[in-house]
């Protein structure tokens, strides 16, 4: 075991590339995991998360590319050669040994001598100390997912890789699951990397989250970064909802933009705007930054007219679907705020604040 | 719910419900338990009591509880009991150590060709158990090319040199009946061991290796803990019939080979002494028996998956 008892740095991926025959499952990925941070690598399935997370976790050989741990390059290592530990996804709990054995069958195979006592702290910290004696199939799904972080955690190694660890809890335990993973992990500060298709259990959880689409990376970045300015039609869909409209640019004006989109001119933030705009561009608004105004209302930059044709009431707010002129439908989601609610039939005009869009590329 | 609340009480004055099924289990069972009492607990009652009768053939048998018998047959055949079930042990570590690896490849490395594997494990079967034993005296024959290879890399030295052959020669030696034993009982131990590792979940490799286990550990924490119910069945299945065996010593082996099977059969068949024949029968299931719960205790199968 070295010595360093620090974590030895920060987790880097260089141009890692996985091939399955013909299938390009991961397609040359750069990325940086700092020290200590929980990281969420987010994506649809089969969009080669899982597969980025065995090769960093030395179960699957990267076709090319390299990966490294601080300085060392760890690219050629075998799995039980690597200070990384996984939560795996169908928890992969030892059916013959005892929770205690399974939690210090690492520290064992590294020979750490009071593996008992350290295996007992981390069934503590996961609250499982009085199953220490049981079988992995006398605990509920809950509690095995626990035993098996503790499993990993207790290695204390420089990465831990969680692959969707909380998949096969029911919602209310996930949640709770949540919870626990953070306050674990600003416990024991280890770098946490998160596989997960779920956008609200990546957001929620992680410091910086990465989002993987057919084997590239569309883009890296703080959640509500991801949400608020979505670098890719990608990214804008698969967190959270967006309403796209094409937009031609027709001018600029410091830092405000114009253009027309349908006809309707419209203004952006300038800032916004990518800088590849050879495929042309869409103007993204959430649901939420739209709002429905009252005729009269004239503060609104941007004005676009429609017809409402589906209403939802959920509560803390109303959900409406509202056909345009040229037939796409817009979501809008107005909070239950006191303001009039419109019914289906309606004719109504929706606005919203040019620093609340977005502008991505269009999807080529 | 109403209309099942309203059935069932509509239901209750036709009477308390019966107990069902009284007499099914018993049915079912009676088949089995007629085979086992017909052809298997009176011929073991048969067979104690005609060890311990005195007399000849000529002139009849009569119980006369003679123990004697027992200790005569020990005393006259103790080293063939014990060779017994030393080929029987060799032949299952033989066995084990053939098959292990080849379970593993057809459960986990086969892929498409899994079934044709098994067919094929399983095809010596469709030949007679003579036919196949007699096979080996035509592949370990002197002048064949495995005897020629044998001797051309010295290796017939080394079994020599540890007793399992006298001479040059593979064919009439303790080598050769411990091979007919390996060969003919292989399947009992290939299949068991197949169906337990091919239960066994591979993302506990993946596990043990991210938990710092290489190879070797993970094979011995890991794998060979998970596969004891298909070593022990697969095992017992090899074990006992190969200790009871007398077609591989007297097709393969020498007149120092000669295992307690063989005296069974000369003594039941030939010498037409009965009572030793079915005091010898007794003391091998006894042994049998004392050694497979020694073992099976051993090897704490009920702790197991």
């Amino acid at each position: 075991m070295a010595a360093r008892l620090k974590a030895s740095g920060d987790l880097r991926l260089v141009r890692l590339t996985r091939h399955f025959d013909d299938f390009v499952a991961v397609a040359g990925i750069d990325l940086e995991v700092p020290s200590g941070s929980f990281f969420a690598l987010l994506g649809p399935s089969g969009c080669g998360k899982t597969t980025t997370l065995r090769m960093v976790a030395g179960l699957e050989e990267p076709t090319s590319g390299q990966i490294f741990l601080g300085t060392e390059d760890i690219t050629a290592t075998r799995a039980y050669q690597r200070k990384v530990n996984t939560v795996f996804q169908s928890y992969a709990l030892f059916p013959h040994l005892s929770v205690l054995d399974n939690v210090g069958f690492g520290l064992r195979q590294l020979k750490v001598a009071d593996w008992k006592a350290k295996s007992m702290e981390a069934l503590e910290l996961v609250k499982l100390a009085d199953r220490a004696r049981q079988r992995p199939r006398q605990l509920s799904g809950g509690m095995q997912q626990r035993v098996a972080l503790a499993r990993a955690i207790v290695n204390r190694p420089d990465v831990l890789l969680l692959d969707e660890p909380l998949g096969a809890l029911d919602l209310k335990l996930r949640r709770e699951m949540q919870i626990e993973l953070k306050r674990i992990q600003s416990e024991v500060g280890i770098t946490f990397i998160h596989v997960t298709h779920d956008q609200e259990e990546a957001m929620t959880m992680a410091d910086t989250v990465a989002v993987m689409n057919a084997g590239h990376l569309e883009q890296v970045g703080a959640p509500a970064d991801l949400y608020d300015h979505p670098a890719t039609t990608f990214v804008a869909n698969f967190l959270g909802q967006s309403n796209l409209l094409p937009l031609e640019l027709t001018g600029a004006d410091g830092a405000v933009a114009t253009g027309t989109s349908h006809g309707v001119s419209l203004t952006v933030d300038a800032t916004q705007l990518p800088t590849d705009r050879s495929a042309g561009i869409q103007l993204g608004i959430r649901p939420e930054k739209l709002r429905l105004l009252a005729d009269a209302d004239g503060r609104a930059a941007n004005r676009l007219q429609g017809t409402v044709t589906d209403a939802s009431f959920t509560g803390v707010a109303t959900t409406y679907l509202v056909a345009m002129p040229w037939g796409q439908e817009l979501t809008v989601t107005q909070p239950n705020d006191g303001s009039d609610r419109a019914r289906p039939g309606d004719p109504v005009t929706l606005g919203w604040d040019p620093h609340q869009a977005f502008v991505v590329p269009e999807a080529g | 719910m109403a209309a099942l609340t309203q059935a069932t009480v509509g239901a209750a004055p036709v009477g308390p419900p019966r107990r069902r099924g009284g007499l099914v289990p018993l049915i079912l069972l009676a088949p089995a338990l007629v085979w086992l009492v017909v052809f298997f607990i009176l011929p073991t009652i048969s067979l104690a009591s005609q060890s311990l009768q005195t007399g000849d053939i000529d002139n009849g048998y009569t119980l006369t509880w003679n123990f004697a018998t027992y200790v005569d047959a020990l005393s006259r055949y103790w080293p063939q009991f014990l060779r017994s079930i030393i080929y029987a042990a060799s032949a299952t570590l033989g066995t084990l150590l053939l098959g292990y690896p080849l379970a593993w490849f057809i459960a986990h490395r086969s892929g498409r060709h899994k079934t044709t594997l098994l067919v094929l494990v399983v095809a010596p079967f469709f030949t007679n158990f003579l036919i196949r034993t007699l096979a080996w005296q035509i592949i370990l024959t002197d002048g064949g090319p495995v005897a020629g290879f044998f001797r051309a890399t010295g290796l017939t030295t080394v079994l020599q040199a540890v007793g399992l052959t006298d001479n040059d020669s593979l064919l009439y030696s303790q080598f050769a009946v411990i091979c007919g034993l390996v060969y003919n009982f292989l399947p009992f131990m290939v299949l068991p061991l197949y169906t337990s590792l091919e239960r066994l979940d591979t993302r506990l490799l993946d596990a043990a290796g991210d938990l710092y286990a290489n190879g070797w550990n993970t094979f011995w924490k890991v794998i060979w803990p998970l596969s004891l119910p298909g070593v022990v069945s697969g095992t017992l299945l090899t074990f006992i019939p190969a200790a009871g065996d007398y077609i591989n010593s007297k097709l393969l082996g020498n007149t120092q080979t000669v295992m307690i099977g063989q005296i069974i059969d000369s003594q039941f068949l030939r010498v037409l002494d009965y009572p030793i024949a079915a005091a010898l029968s007794f003391i091998l299931m006894a042994a049998i028996i004392t050694l497979v719960a020694v073992y099976v205790r051993a090897a704490g199968t009920e702790e197991l998956v």
